[in-house]
């Protein structure tokens, strides 16, 4: 049933928006067995980490990195209750402000790895907010707000939660990052390419994290068997 | 019956002005019914859901203004899939076909597309004032056809909006014959603008009074613009980031200067401190003020010029104020109405050493003698605070506070915070809207159900322990009208307890709490007059439909009342009962 439902690009997209979220998700269906097919818990996303012949030693190094901060309020669905025109507005003067701070105080650019909100030490004017992700076999895209992450770890794990998992209801606020991260181990049926500011769809990981969401448009989590010959 | 001959009830009909007095008089008798709905020219539609186009259209054939909203209120903050629905066309269709002389469409989250309002500009040939609110689904080239073909607009309002901007020339597209425009916004295009075109435009609008600009205005267009318009009472700037050169600076202030009729101010988008003193002049006349997206404005600059703004009735701010600035705006504005502080650093990171805290809103309540309306963000609140705001303020008509923390306590004494807004409910006797946040118990509801007679509308999140929590608020609140909860422990008891209330109401939301499909069905097959829609989306469970678990949670219940049973627009998603 899966197959039949293509994953729509253009304007037929069934969108849903996110909020400002690490969790992602709705609340949970309680009782339910992993689907079937894809939707098993195996899904995970690769990165340019899976490939070989692509040097991958930064997202073994962020790996140490990997793992939850607390919880805040900034990580629930639709919280807080700020009409998405105006926190759109808000998420890139943040970034604006940050980056004049930063131009005026003549600091040093700041190391890729560093695990702090990268957004706050980007130069020039960033328009990121929310962008859409779409997934290969699902109807609905979603969307994803980069300036709420710091790095590819995080990105695939929202991502990951938001098309993988079913997550537990955002009542009390426990740490939903429980579970290793699947990233870097094994093997996945899906792969996760963005689409760049020049119009080229590449594989996600390769540039550093800055460089990365300078330059995306959106994101498409697509099936392993489509992705050769991106990127490499 | 009628003592007087029809003409003369529908002249007396003619003083009558808000719906709800409408409404009652059109119950009285057969032929006041009658009178009243052939010279009914506005009619307000809350949920474009709850009628269709043809059965407005019968009753009321001389419509002229029509009001609609769409989505539920929690859409706001991306809680409803953007298909869920709402469209507009079919209204736009159905009002052509029936040729009804259509002047006047206000929109609020609903869905409007290029196709829409190419058929709108072209049906009503008086057509003469588009509003839109948190509407989508439309590019610049649809506000191209209202442009180029409504011969006899005068507004258009473009509030908040997802516009698709392609960067065309719609303000090319108003005919140089166009001198009917009284308000003109477009402040959330997020593109280019043709500012040449704008210019020739405000020009020839002798009558315009209301201009919001975009981002994409500078700084000397805005002067050049001003010196066109000194009879405009309400603006909103765009945008200027760098400090201006003196010149251009001084050119502002002659043009802000001959704008006397200024009553209302607003954008600065993106704005350099600097350039705020050019509108000293004109502040002593504001009563309407919104520095909401002026993110970039330290606080001392908000305050001086706050400080000279002695007559504002509306202030809309961002939580860099500071508990300081609030108590300016307490000392200077005796004639404030409405307050609303908005958080400036969403991710809650920032050590906001300046941020609003409970000093603020008690500094507020004592100063601003007339303060009906409010909605607050902060980060933290006390019980006593609360009391003293409820002693200070009883004539709250609208109290929206949002603590940033889910289930925040009270951060002296660590109790919840149900004494407080108990307090608030207590004494502002006349309170129609409510929102609650912090640290909640059933107790709160306990207290709102008792107290909160004239509530119509109350928003809950992350609050009470049980259903009777629930339970309270419907058996208390006789006059509610919509009801939206979402993370809260609230299940089927609650829900089903009293099935004929939702009749007696617009909607009701939940959404992460604890009813489940099971519960909805049972509400749902009692209850002819009702949609109940269930929004799952999970793409999974549509599946397994054959396997369905009755006891399984529903993620998101949407019920409202309707007269004309279910919809046919709805997507896969969405479930209807």
């Amino acid at each position: 049933m899966i197959t039949e439902l293509e994953m729509g690009k253009g304007e037929s997209e069934l969108e849903l928006g996110l909020g400002l979220s690490l969790g992602g998700g709705t609340a949970a269906k309680i009782g339910k067995s992993g689907g079937g097919g894809a939707w098993g818990e195996r899904g995970r996303l690769l990165t340019a980490k899976d490939f070989p012949s692509v040097g991958s030693k930064r997202a073994a190094d962020s790996a140490s990195h990997a793992g939850s901060s607390p919880p805040r309020s900034s990580q629930v669905v639709g919280w807080p209750p700020i009409g998405s025109h105006r926190m759109n507005s808000l998420v890139n003067n943040q970034a604006t402000k940050s980056a004049r701070e930063e131009e005026e105080a003549g600091k040093k650019k700041v190391k890729d790895d560093e695990p702090k909100d990268v957004t706050k030490k980007v130069n020039g004017k960033v328009q990121v907010g929310f962008i859409k992700v779409n997934m290969d076999g699902v109807a609905i895209g979603r969307k994803v707000d980069l300036n709420a992450h710091s790095s590819y770890e995080n990105l695939a794990q929202t991502l990951e939660d938001m098309f993988f998992r079913t997550n537990p209801g955002t009542v009390g606020l426990t740490s939903q990052f429980t579970k290793p991260l699947r990233l870097l181990d094994g093997s996945s049926e899906f792969v996760l390419t963005y689409e760049d500011k020049e119009g080229d769809w590449m594989l996600v990981g390769d540039v550093p994290w800055r460089m990365f969401i300078n330059s995306v448009k959106r994101l498409r989590v697509m099936k392993t068997s489509e992705a050769n010959g991106l990127g490499m | 019956m009628n003592y007087f001959p029809d003409e003369v009830i529908e002249h007396v009909f003619d003083f009558v002005v808000s719906h709800k007095d409408r409404n009652s008089i059109s119950l009285v008798c057969k032929s006041w019914y009658k009178i009243e709905r052939c010279s009914r020219k506005e009619v307000f539609i809350g949920n474009c859901y709850a009628i269709n186009p043809e059965r407005l259209i019968g009753r009321f054939p001389c419509l002229k203004s029509l009001t609609l909203k769409g989505k539920p209120h929690f859409a706001d903050f991306n809680l409803v899939p953007h298909e869920w629905g709402g469209f507009v066309l079919p209204w736009i269709e159905a009002l052509a076909r029936s040729r009804v002389g259509l002047e006047e469409l206000r929109l609020k989250r609903m869905v409007v597309t290029d196709e829409s309002l190419e058929l709108l500009s072209r049906s009503f040939a008086n057509f003469k004032s588009l509003v839109l609110v948190s509407c989508e689904g439309f590019t610049t080239d649809g506000l191209a056809s209202i442009a180029a073909n409504c011969r006899q607009l005068r507004e258009l309002d473009l509030q908040e909006n997802e516009i698709d901007d392609h960067r065309g020339q719609w303000l090319n597209c108003f005919p140089d014959s166009c001198t009917t425009l009284t308000s003109l916004n477009f402040a959330c295009l997020k593109g280019e603008t043709n500012v040449a075109a704008l210019e020739r435009l405000v020009a020839r609008s002798p009558n315009l009074k209301s201009l919001k600009l975009n981002r994409a205005v500078p700084l000397d267009a805005l002067a050049r613009l001003m010196s066109c318009a000194p009879q405009l009472v309400d603006l909103g700037v765009g945008s200027y980031e760098n400090e201006p050169d003196p010149e251009s600076f001084a050119k502002l202030m002659t043009a802000i200067e001959k704008c006397i009729s200024l009553r209302s101010l607003s954008g600065f988008l993106e704005v350099a401190p600097l350039c705020l003193p050019a509108f000293y002049p004109i502040c002593q006349n504001l009563i309407s003020l919104n520095l909401s997206y002026a993110a970039e404005i330290q606080g001392n600059h908000l305050i001086k010029l706050i400080q000279l703004c002695k007559r504002l009735q509306r202030l809309w701010i961002l939580d860099s104020i500071g508990d300081k600035g609030l108590v300016v705006v307490a000392d200077t504005c005796k004639e404030l109405q409405e307050l609303r502080v908005f958080p400036s650093d969403v991710h809650g990171e920032e050590d906001n050493n300046a941020a609003v805290t409970e000093v603020g809103l008690v500094a507020i309540s004592a100063g601003c003698p007339k303060l009906h309306s409010i909605l607050y963000f902060c980060k933290q609140m006390t019980n006593a605070a609360l009391i003293a705001v409820a002693k200070n303020c009883p004539n709250f008509i609208r109290f929206r506070l949002c603590i940033l923390e889910p289930h925040k306590p009270d951060h002296i004494t660590s109790q919840s915070l149900d004494e407080g807004f108990g307090a608030i409910v207590q004494a502002c006797k006349g309170l129609r809207r409510l929102s609650v946040s912090g640290l909640l118990t059933d107790q709160v509801f306990l207290y709102i159900g008792m107290y909160a007679e004239q509530l119509e509308m109350l928003s809950i999140a992350f609050a009470g322990d049980t259903d009777k929590g629930m339970l309270y608020v419907l058996n208390g609140c006789k006059k509610m009208r919509k009801l939206e909860i979402r993370d809260s422990p609230f299940g089927n008891a609650a829900l089903l307890a009293d099935v004929g209330r939702y009749e007696t109401m617009r909607s009701l939301w939940m959404s992460s709490c604890e009813v489940t499909l099971g519960g909805c069905k049972r509400l749902a097959q009692n209850s002819p007059r009702l949609n109940v829609e269930i929004i799952n989306e999970n793409e999974n469970n549509r599946m397994e439909q054959n396997e369905e678990d009755e006891r399984e949670k529903v993620d998101k219940l949407y019920l409202y009342r309707t007269v004309v049973g279910t919809r046919k627009d709805a997507p896969p998603y969405v479930r209807i009962l």
